[in-house]
């Protein structure tokens, strides 16, 4: 390939503390090769490929922690194809994909075959992870070791939680000797049994069975007790309520090292959008209170929430057109994650830094992968977009095999230009 | 005067009942003052009507229901419709089968009225928007029982004359209870106090937000009350550990002749049935003409049910 040279843009990487107005060039081999402000023409080769980015912002390209891609099994709601091209339009490029597939990826031999398939349809970087739990049944811990010698990242029972305390002491003791990463998804089945929504008012009106904030909390502060004692990476994969941002702080506070995550949905939508049993509103963990969103999103800014993901969870229409205690639980969101989170640039409760921070360089520190980053010869994996276009989500322009997006006909500020995986133009707006 | 409402109710002829919460006080008194037409009606030796005439209508149970989908039954007999009951609450539909599709094979029937009871809240929102017949919920999970409100409002109007400015307590299991939920938009809607009295593991959050008062105990949650509605405390629900037993409900909670004297002098009970004598009421006190309604409700409930039929169908 050509070498690149990306100008006349403002820069920003939180990873090395950059923003300033400047220039990137990218060397023949997909990496950056110089980027900043003191970067003019002449560094460039004379052959390079000029592109006028018109003060336009570039950033690192976004590292999505949660997505579900159907492959294999599902491959009628989402494919490595689909979801490709969905996170390029929407400025990801490197995603973790969730292991409860059909079959589970839950053994060495389904890792093969996810490596192979994502190697050969994808055209974003992959991250699989794996099951923490055989089955996703709660007892049985994975082979982390063996799994992670094949290039799993990480284990999670992506919606559902080891309940035993038994087994979640020894899952953490053993992971804190291999050194692999735990990613909690955090509710209390006992607690939050046959709920589909918060417990509030809403649920009251509607005649639901709520979820109470219990039901998290009590998870987090078991987890974070066991921690306590076994030093894993521990993860917590979404968080939505006020009362476990507290305890999150207290443990922060005190020196324990985990990090946590929230979903879009909860950080731009709250449990009135539910409306009249609006199914495509239903996700987990729920939607609650405008002071539980508020408060999730002062907890990105003050840093107690490190990441925030898309939760990207395709479903078709069928699972969805049901009673709403019966209809299926989540909603896409790779493509639209990002000109949401941007919307609280807009009304300012988020500074523009700690948005492309908690996209970027943050979870790609907890996976410990070398992304989320332009340092000098790293990927050139590039997002560019212009902060101000509005526009209006409609699913049916969204890429995703699946149109179950929560925030259809939202007006939005901010959309993404191109899209630069290992140096190349992946995806341009039309 | 009544005509005139009817007249409005008419024009802006909404097309499905499916809860009190989506309905405007106009509707509401619209259909109560049709039924009071037919209260005469239904004591009459001839009870028909050909007002429904041609009409289809569909009793849709998903859940077993004696009371109300007889009084649905008989309400659009009466009113000369064709009428067709399906019990799906037994048969092989309920597995396999989605809500939609058996929407969608009714819908192909061509029927005027689908009448639907449904043990998930929302069932009837969602099928009102796949058919193209009218639509009258009949009771969905824990969120509405229109026609039990109105008929509760009916019988209570029957009796003491008016709605606006009584003192209304609703006890038991608040939480499981859609009934709890149409009478608490119902009676407020139409003016009067709401209280509701429940141990706290029965009562739904935030209730109050729903405008009502809430207690936890009989006497301050009785106190001036002109109406006092018990609910069923429903055993099929039950699941999990509610209350420590039915013995301690009844002492705090089931209805006494001694606890009723916390409400005012001339109370008078309601029950939405099927009653558990000696759980949530007194056996006696349930049968004592001079203060229970509940074989009034019952009467009324057809009234109420013949004027939704007939307002809501398709002309």
């Amino acid at each position: 390939m050509t070498e690149k040279f990306l100008t006349n843009v403002r820069i920003i990487d939180p990873s090395q503390k950059m923003d300033e107005k400047g220039s990137v060039i990218i060397g023949e081999n997909g990496k950056i090769k110089f980027i900043g402000k003191d970067i003019k023409k002449k560094d460039a080769s004379s052959s390079a490929e000029v592109i006028d980015l018109k003060n336009n912002i570039l950033i690192p390209g976004i590292v999505d922690m949660k997505a579900f891609v159907g492959e294999p099994g599902y491959e009628y709601k989402e494919n490595f194809r689909t979801l490709s091209h969905a996170a390029l339009a929407g400025g990801v490029t490197s995603i973790v994909t969730m292991p409860n597939t059909k079959p589970l990826i839950d053994n060495v031999s389904m890792v093969d075959f996810i490596i192979r398939r994502g190697r050969d349809k994808a055209s974003v970087n992959l991250f699989p992870s794996a099951t923490l739990t055989r089955e996703i049944a709660g007892k049985q811990m994975t082979e982390f070791g063996l799994l992670s010698a094949k290039g799993i990242i990480g284990f999670t029972d992506v919606i559902k939680t080891v309940q035993s305390t038994e087994t979640m002491s020894k899952i953490m003791d053993y992971a804190s000797d291999i050194g692999v990463l735990i990613m909690q998804h955090v509710e209390d089945y006992e607690l939050s049994k046959n709920g589909c929504i918060n417990e509030g008012e809403v649920s009251t009106r509607l005649g639901l069975e709520g979820i109470s904030y219990i039901a998290e909390k009590i998870i987090i502060e078991r987890d974070l007790s066991l921690l306590n004692e076994f030093s894993c990476r521990y993860h917590i994969n979404q968080i939505s309520s006020k009362e476990s941002l507290e305890v999150i702080k207290r443990n922060k506070e005190n020196g324990l090292n985990f990090s946590v995550g929230v979903s879009i949905n909860n950080l731009s939508l709250n449990e009135n959008d539910i409306g009249d049993f609006k199914t495509f509103l239903k996700v987990s963990p729920p939607l609650r209170l405008e002071e539980d969103r508020l408060a999730l999103v002062q907890g990105v800014e003050s840093g107690l929430i490190d990441v925030i993901v898309s939760d990207h969870t395709p479903e078709d229409e069928e699972g969805k057109r049901l009673p709403f205690s019966q209809a299926a639980t989540g909603a896409i969101g790779i493509e639209t994650l990002f000109p949401l989170a941007l919307e609280m640039y807009h009304n300012e409760t988020l500074s523009l830094e700690k948005i492309v921070q908690a996209l970027t360089i943050n979870p790609a520190k907890i996976l410990k992968i070398n992304k989320g980053t332009l340092k000098k010869g790293s990927d050139a994996d590039i997002c560019i977009f212009d902060l101000n276009t509005p526009w209006v989500i409609k699913a049916d322009l969204l890429k995703s095999k699946s149109k179950n997006t929560a925030v259809e006909d939202r007006k939005v500020q901010g959309k993404v230009l191109m899209t630069f995986l290992n140096g190349e133009l992946a995806f341009e707006s039309q | 005067m009544a005509v005139e409402i009817n007249k409005i109710a008419i024009k802006d002829q909404p097309k499905h009942l499916l809860g009190i919460q989506n309905l405007s006080i106009q509707e509401a008194k619209a259909i109560l003052e049709e039924a009071k037409t037919f209260i005469k009606l239904n004591r009459s030796t001839s009870k028909k009507l050909e007002v429904l005439r041609g009409k289809t209508q569909i009793n849709l149970f998903f859940e077993p229901s004696t009371r109300t989908q007889s009084s649905f039954d008989l309400a659009g007999k009466r009113l000369g419709a064709d009428v067709m009951t399906m019990n799906v609450a037994n048969s092989a539909l309920k597995k396999g089968e989605t809500l939609m599709d058996t929407a969608m094979t009714l819908n192909a029937m061509h029927p005027d009225i689908i009448v639907i009871r449904h043990q998930d809240s929302g069932a009837p929102n969602l099928l009102s928007q796949k058919v193209n017949c009218t639509v009258i919920n009949a009771g969905d999970g824990r969120r509405e029982h229109p026609t039990q409100a109105l008929l509760d409002a009916l019988t209570i109007i029957n009796r003491k004359g008016k709605i606006e400015g009584l003192k209304i307590a609703i006890c038991g299991d608040i939480l499981h209870s859609r009934v709890a939920r149409s009478n608490i938009y119902l009676m407020n809607m139409l003016g009067a106090e709401v209280n509701v009295i429940a141990p706290k593991t029965l009562m739904p959050k935030s209730i109050e937000r729903l405008g009502v008062k809430s207690f936890t105990n009989m006497k301050n949650g009785l106190d001036g009350c002109d109406i006092v509605m018990m609910l069923r405390l429903q055993n099929e629900r039950m699941q999990g550990s509610f209350l420590p037993s039915k013995r301690e409900y009844y002492e705090f909670y089931g209805l006494t002749p001694e606890k009723l004297k916390f409400a005012n002098k001339n109370a008078l009970i309601m029950h939405p049935g099927p009653m558990n004598r000696g759980v949530e009421i007194d056996t006696k006190l349930a049968d004592d003409i001079n203060v229970s309604l509940v074989k009034e409700q019952v009467e009324l409930g057809v009234a109420v049910r013949m004027a939704c039929l007939k307002m809501y169908c398709k002309k």
